[in-house]
């Protein structure tokens, strides 16, 4: 059994809370009490037996005004997989939250509305997966019952959306008719959409590879805390504790320490204090080395053979996610995992316009939910991998130097 | 991602692929190691119950061979099961952790609080104003709690790092982004940050977890006989801190408990289920949220969880 993280991305009406509703209800994951609290409030707002998508409603600040203000993290799980949904409001403001939900995700549902098709939301939705490289896209088509369970209707969206995959190159796309209020095709099939022979949603859900999506061919660590006991048995040991982001090391592997460049070899490896012959992604662990040398909090260690990039310029993608704007030349810190140093943005290129992935002049400054491409210069060298190449070792924040609020996303170009 | 090329990930149950419980546990030891480096002052708040038991055992696990780097801290409201009281105390000496105990009973006195009255009079609430006294006597920057997302609408929107202000304040509209894995604790002064090291744990991932690791347990989490009075459907412990009232039938059945609060807000269930095996089975089975079925305090209001973090509560 292992654990699948998605998110779902769908405007306020597609239908996405009764979705993540009719999952929870039919694979038997809400429980007695819930559902009490739940027909107490269908009763209140007059909305049916049963309103799937109160499920997960949130907050009181939130019913009171009847949105969504935050990303809510949902859990549940069959024989098979352990299941982390993040749900992400959809409104066109929030693009920051479905970044935020969308970051640690292994796929995305898209929810279309069959009755409308393709939309610039679906679009919008499609191309920040594709930014954030989230590996698996299933495209929901839903509201099946409002269109008399048409194949042809299916069809015609999956024409366009595979267009929209093809510019955006997504290339693992699953499509699905469905009816969430319903529950077509989500853990049974339907009995209304015989042409379909595919696989019911919670099966996708249940049978997606997601081992393939962690890298073990580039290793990189970086330390995150040094363990020194100094006790009288333990006088010299010195353990650089952190989580391996990628790739494989072994005792005895040729190890290079970054940004300094120092070359060492691995005399120990240990997880959660049992020495192990080699530790892998996404394991937290400690490694010893054979020399003494200075290493401290946010250093690499990676294989001298595989080195990641260093430098102290660096183009990037952000995603501005803070009321207060991005003023090109001012400093910020950048947080790269552990590693935390100052950094000014320096120039902004252009603007990424989330709907049409067209490029476009910046003028001024850069606002809430705006993506730019940029270059920042660090006050020290980064060792990075781009985001391209190495989801896992691409990513960064930035953080204001005055509210300490986290104000960007950082994709490593 | 595939740029894997020249290695195959033999993953879920392969040779390199970490099950769902390896995944959950190397996340949470990552989300330590970060406390302990970010922060000056952290603290683990400990309870005795199980989720904060795994706490414990997770931190010693991130840490290892060295010692846990800083103190349990237990908020005690003078209503605890003893159980868990011995439990505490003989944890913390297992694990060479420094225990620091603050009790609610002097919070009250001190600050010259109104008791709680009522039938079930709970100190839950007043638990919020022994935490914050705590906090700003040790100067906490960081305190490490056992909550999860599962439990609770609140806390499914709840980050990690979650960032309090001087008066321990949560603001759900305030939260900061919380990308990939990249915690950001920065502060400033006079704020402090909650950290939820098992977020993303649900109750019977603990409890398998707790399996899995042969983590030992408080005594009540087990079948056991006990007086209790039946209240509104739920089974209370009979108490010094209970108030009788003519009518109130005490009876004695075998009862286990799914969560470990005060006595006076926590409700057993009625089981015969005496190890791990038959709890993990029963809950498996259950029909009701652990909060539904066992947290009297919540069902006053639907926000009530709600309403308390955004007063300081955990």
């Amino acid at each position: 059994m292992d654990i699948l993280r998605f998110i779902t991305a769908g405007s306020v009406d597609d239908g996405k809370s009764t979705l993540i509703g009719r999952l929870l209800y039919d694979s038997k994951n809400i429980l007695i009490d819930q559902l009490e609290q739940l027909e107490k409030h269908s009763k209140n707002k007059e909305a049916g037996p049963i309103d799937l998508a109160l499920l997960t409603d949130g907050l009181r600040a939130e019913r009171e005004q009847g949105i969504t203000i935050d990303v809510a993290y949902r859990y549940f799980s069959t024989p098979k997989r352990k299941f982390i949904i993040a749900d992400a409001p959809g409104h066109v403001q929030y693009t920051r939250n479905m970044i935020t939900g969308a970051s640690n995700a292994n796929l995305i549902i898209v929810l279309v509305d069959a009755r409308q098709g393709v939309v610039e939301q679906t679009r919008r939705h499609s191309i920040i997966a594709s930014l954030l490289k989230i590996p698996h896209v299933v495209v929901a088509i839903n509201k099946m019952d409002l269109v008399d369970f048409s194949e042809d209707v299916y069809n015609n969206i999956v024409i366009d959306y595979a267009a929209v995959a093809k510019q955006l190159g997504l290339t693992d796309v699953t499509y699905i008719p469905i009816s969430a209020l319903q529950g077509d095709n989500i853990v049974d099939a339907s009995t209304s959409m015989d042409w379909y022979e595919g696989k019911s949603l919670l099966e996708i859900l249940e049978e997606v590879p997601v081992d393939s999506d962690i890298n073990l061919t580039d290793p990189r660590f970086q330390v995150q805390f040094v363990i020194r006991p100094q006790t009288e048995d333990l006088h010299d040991y010195r353990g650089y504790a952190g989580r391996v982001i990628s790739g494989v090391y072994k005792k005895g592997d040729a190890v290079t320490v970054l940004p300094a460049g120092i070359e060492t070899t691995i005399s120990k490896l240990e997880v959660a204090g049992e020495e192990v012959e080699e530790i892998f992604a996404p394991q937290s662990a400690t490694i010893l080395l054979a020399s003494d040398i200075d290493i401290s909090r946010g250093d690499s260690i990676v294989k001298s053979d595989n080195l990641p990039q260093t430098a102290n310029d660096v183009e990037v993608l952000l995603c501005w996610m803070d009321e207060k704007p991005l003023i090109p030349g001012n400093k910020y810190y950048l947080q790269h995992h552990s590693r935390l140093i100052r950094s000014v943005v320096k120039h902004v290129e252009y603007k990424l316009d989330v709907n049409s992935l067209q490029q476009q002049p910046v003028e001024g400054n850069v606002k809430l939910n705006e993506v730019v491409k940029a270059t920042i210069k660090t006050a020290s060298p980064l060792v990075y991998d781009s985001y391209q190449h190495l989801r896992a070792n691409g990513s960064a924040i930035l953080i204001d130097e005055t509210s300490h609020s986290t104000v960007a996303a950082v994709l490593f170009q | 991602m595939s740029e894997h090329s020249t290695q195959k990930n033999n993953s879920p149950l392969g040779v390199r692929g970490l099950d769902y419980l390896e995944q959950l546990e190397a996340e949470s030891i990552h989300i330590f190691r970060e406390i302990a480096a970010q922060f000056e002052k952290p603290a683990l708040l400990f309870s005795g119950g199980k989720d904060s038991i795994t706490l414990v055992h997770l931190a010693k696990k991130a840490f290892a061979p060295g010692k846990i780097p800083f103190p349990l801290v237990h908020i005690d409201t003078g209503h605890n099961f003893q159980e868990a009281l011995d439990y505490r105390d003989a944890m913390a000496e297992k694990v060479n952790a420094t225990l620091i105990v603050r009790k609610v009973e002097d919070t009250i006195k001190a600050k010259s609080l109104t008791e709680p009255k009522g039938k079930f009079p709970s100190r839950n609430w007043l638990q919020t104003y022994t935490l914050l006294d705590t906090i700003e006597e040790f100067k906490f920057d960081a305190c490490i709690g056992g909550a999860r997302r599962d439990e609770e609408k609140a806390r499914a929107k709840e980050r990690i790092f979650s960032v309090r202000d001087d008066f321990g304040q949560w603001n759900p509209k305030l939260q900061r982004p919380e990308l990939w894995n990249t915690y950001n604790g920065r502060i400033s002064k006079g704020e402090n940050v909650r950290v939820f090291p098992i977020s993303n744990w649900t109750e019977l991932d603990i409890w398998n977890y707790i399996k899995k690791e042969n983590i030992q347990l408080p005594s009540i989490y087990f079948a056991h006989d006990r007086e209790v009075i039946v209240h509104d459907g739920q089974l209370v412990a009979m108490s010094p801190y209970v108030t009788l009232e003519e009518g109130d039938e005490v009876v004695t059945k075998q009862v286990r408990y799914r969560t470990v609060g005060d006595m006076t807000c926590t409700a057993a269930v009625e089981s015969s289920a005496s190890t791990l095996d038959e709890v993990i089975n029963e809950i498996t089975a259950a029909k009701i949220s652990e909060r539904g079925e066992t947290r009297i305090d919540d069902k006053v209001t639907e926000a009530a969880m709600e309403d308390r973090k955004k007063n300081g509560y955990f």
